[in-house]
């Protein structure tokens, strides 16, 4: 088995879905020659051709605008868009037709493709390189959103993504990127849409985060001497409800933390689900740590805008004191 | 030479069968031989008696907003009539005529501005996408599955309709990029109608033409009377002759008029002369189209009379036809968003209930 990093282990489900499945192409800008900007797309134009790994012109309206003409062909095009600043130009063509037009056709169209992105900050980039749009599109109808936040989970996501019928945006976090490897099998495995991920077991408390913000959570949990159960969403539409209802029904307490500003974030959602689900268990109330109700800084001050492990704690020591 | 053209344009305009009804048998004979051509002319006499009835329908509450498509029927019909049955048509909201020479049935246009779905549940069969109601949004589509076409190696094209004001959108600008760069076979067809509700052409383009926008993208481009069916059936067969042969794009500028309203909700008299829609009632492309078959002794009164009798009972028929189905059940909502429902959303469907003290039972509703 090899030992991967979360670009190695994304490239690798691409080859392996674009062995599998001819329908299977690739586009988007610098995918091609360059390999893309984090190499995530390395050595496939080489490997598959230009035919199916394509360099196309800089626009990302025209980017999703094709992959939806392509899929309502029964293609399964995988476009990239080089940063979720980018999304931006594309989001009328996500959510006024990817979204739409197997409801708007009653299914006669589908659009099976799957967006490529990589998402959010840690890495010293430039403004609109950092940001957490994950919200956006999980208030839309009609889309599927998936964040992973390790190389196991991405590979098998990934290819879950790209056989799904329905269109998926696969945020990839940059942090993440070469953060860290661990073993990713050769063979082929699929990771499900929907299933969030329990990577600790713990009675005291809940803590629920997805990307690269769950690193920054394990770290708090290590830290802290409390029992703590930490869950990696991994898909963030559509919520694994029952794992997260499951968990704090044990613990009586949750923190939400992701990077994503705080009002009508994710967490907005969470904490309303919880309330719903979990009301008579609760010992205190849902806590959310987030990015702030601010634009996303440059770089020098990015450290200070996202979630690390002393905000969690001290989330972590207010809910468990309640 | 420090000085020199390193590039310089011309735009042709095609022109056969003009507002007079005079015929360019250089250029037209031969193009849509006499039997089509009398159906083509029934194809567009039906369309516009549709827009009649539709209209009263809105009117009379038995339809939401309507687009007439009234005085545009020449452009998409010659199109649809020359290209394969299984080119992509990929249209916007005013190509009925189009449409239904493909195969579309006339309820299902009906059953779409009725406000239901089903209407454009186009059967894969017609190579006809939905109908597209954000302006502009449809021409990528058509650069994509033209893509997929070439990739798979089919033989088959894409044609897409859209507007003068739809070229004032930035997807306009990166479908014509995408083709012309990655060597896509489209043709784009601009139904140039002069307006865009109330915005004059003149807001949308500043150059002479609206062709000439095809020329920054390297495509060849040509302008057509768009009013003139064997016109637009001539640009339309040299483009997509050129798109299948060598897969590359090309322009078409078909210059018409929108007799009509926006849609049903519009009142156009508030921002154009009628002298100036006179002009245009007098290029109307059924005029001129009966005249010339007149001419050519295919046609007259007694045919005119028999024909408009066979449209109103088959326009009739095609009204009652989409009036008679009834609404869909409300799981109807829920049932296609995803290929699989999430737990979500099919506990949303069987509670009709957002609430979480909802009971598992499903919500008394109240009759509409």
């Amino acid at each position: 088995m090899a030992t991967l990093n979360l670009v190695q282990a994304i490239n690798l489900a691409l080859i392996q879905e674009m062995e599998r499945d001819d329908r299977v192409l690739i586009l988007g800008e610098d995918v091609g020659v360059n390999g893309g900007v984090f190499r995530v797309t390395e050595g496939l134009q080489k490997r598959f051709g230009e035919k199916r790994v394509v360099d196309t012109p800089l626009a990302e309206s025209g980017i999703i605008g094709t992959s939806i003409g392509l899929a309502m062909a029964g293609l399964r095009p995988i476009p990239e868009i080089q940063f979720e600043g980018f999304l931006g130009p594309a989001y009328d063509q996500i959510c006024s037709h990817a979204a739409r037009m197997r409801t708007r056709t009653r299914g006669a169209f589908t659009v099976p493709l799957t967006i490529r992105v990589p998402v959010g900050g840690g890495i010293h980039a430039p403004e609109l390189h950092s940001d957490s749009p994950e919200a956006i599109y999980a208030h839309q109808p009609g889309i599927k959103v998936v964040m992973p936040s390790s190389p196991y989970d991405a590979k098998g996501l990934l290819i879950s993504a790209i056989r799904d019928p329905d269109p998926v945006i696969f945020f990839e976090p940059k942090r993440v990127y070469r953060a860290f490897r661990e073993e990713v099998p050769e063979d082929e495995y699929t990771v499900p849409i929907g299933k969030a991920r329990v990577v600790c077991e713990g009675g005291d408390l809940t803590v629920i985060s997805w990307g690269a913000s769950v690193i920054q959570c394990m770290q708090a949990v290590e830290k802290s001497s409390r029992s703590i159960e930490l869950i990696d969403l991994r898909t963030i539409y559509p919520l694994d409800l029952d794992t997260i209802e499951a968990s704090v029904k044990k613990t009586g307490r949750c923190v939400v933390v992701h990077e994503a500003p705080l009002t009508a974030g994710m967490g907005a959602e969470i904490a309303a689900q919880v309330m719903e689900r979990c009301f008579l268990h609760l010992e205190a109330p849902v806590q959310r740590v987030t990015g702030f109700d601010t634009i996303m800084p440059y770089y020098k001050l990015e450290l200070d805008y996202m979630p690390d492990a002393t905000r969690i704690s001290q989330a972590i020591e207010d809910a468990a004191a309640y | 030479m420090p000085r020199k053209i390193v590039h310089s344009v011309e735009i042709e305009r095609i022109s056969i069968l003009d507002e007079h009804g005079n015929f360019d048998a250089a250029l037209g004979e031969g193009l849509i031989p006499d039997a089509d051509l009398v159906k083509l002319y029934e194809a567009m006499a039906s369309c516009r008696y549709l827009d009649e009835v539709a209209f009263k329908l809105q009117r009379s509450g038995r339809m939401g907003t309507y687009p007439q498509n009234m005085g545009q029927e020449a452009g998409s019909l010659g199109a649809a009539y020359i290209l394969d049955k299984e080119d992509w048509l990929v249209t916007c909201y005013r190509e009925n005529c189009g449409l239904f020479w493909r195969g579309v049935p006339m309820e299902s246009i009906l059953l779409h501005w009725m406000g239901d779905e089903r209407g454009n549940a186009m059967p894969r069969a017609h190579f006809a996408t939905p109908i597209a109601v954000p302006i502009g949004t449809q021409m990528l589509h058509a650069a994509g599955l033209a893509w997929a076409a070439k990739y798979r190696g089919e033989s088959r094209i894409a044609c897409t309709f859209f507007g003068d004001g739809a070229t004032s959108e930035g997807d306009f600008h990166e479908a014509a990029n995408f083709a012309a760069n990655l060597d896509l076979p489209v043709v784009f067809c601009c139904q140039n109608n002069f307006w865009a509700i109330s915005t004059p052409w003149r807001i949308e383009c500043s150059a002479p033409t609206v062709a000439q926008r095809g020329v920054a993208y390297g495509m060849p481009c040509m302008q057509v009377d768009g009013n003139d069916i064997f016109a637009c059936a001539y640009a339309v067969k040299w483009a997509a002759q050129r798109a299948r042969a060598e897969s590359k794009p090309a322009f078409i500028e078909m210059v018409t008029y929108r007799l009509g309203d926006h849609t049903t909700a519009d009142d156009a008299r508030r921002y154009r002369d009628q002298a100036e829609v006179d002009v245009w009632k007098e290029r109307d492309p059924l005029i001129r189209t009966r005249t010339h078959m007149e001419r050519r002794k295919l046609w007259d009164s007694s045919k005119e009379e028999a024909m408009q009798a066979r449209i109103k009972v088959d326009v009739d028929a095609a009204v009652k036809r989409a009036e008679e189905i009834a609404a869909p059940p409300a799981a109807d909502l829920f049932d296609s968003m995803y290929a699989e429902l999430p737990a979500q959303l099919a506990h949303q469907r069987d509670t009709r209930q957002t609430h979480s003290l909802a009971s598992d039972q499903p919500a008394r509703t109240e009759g509409h």
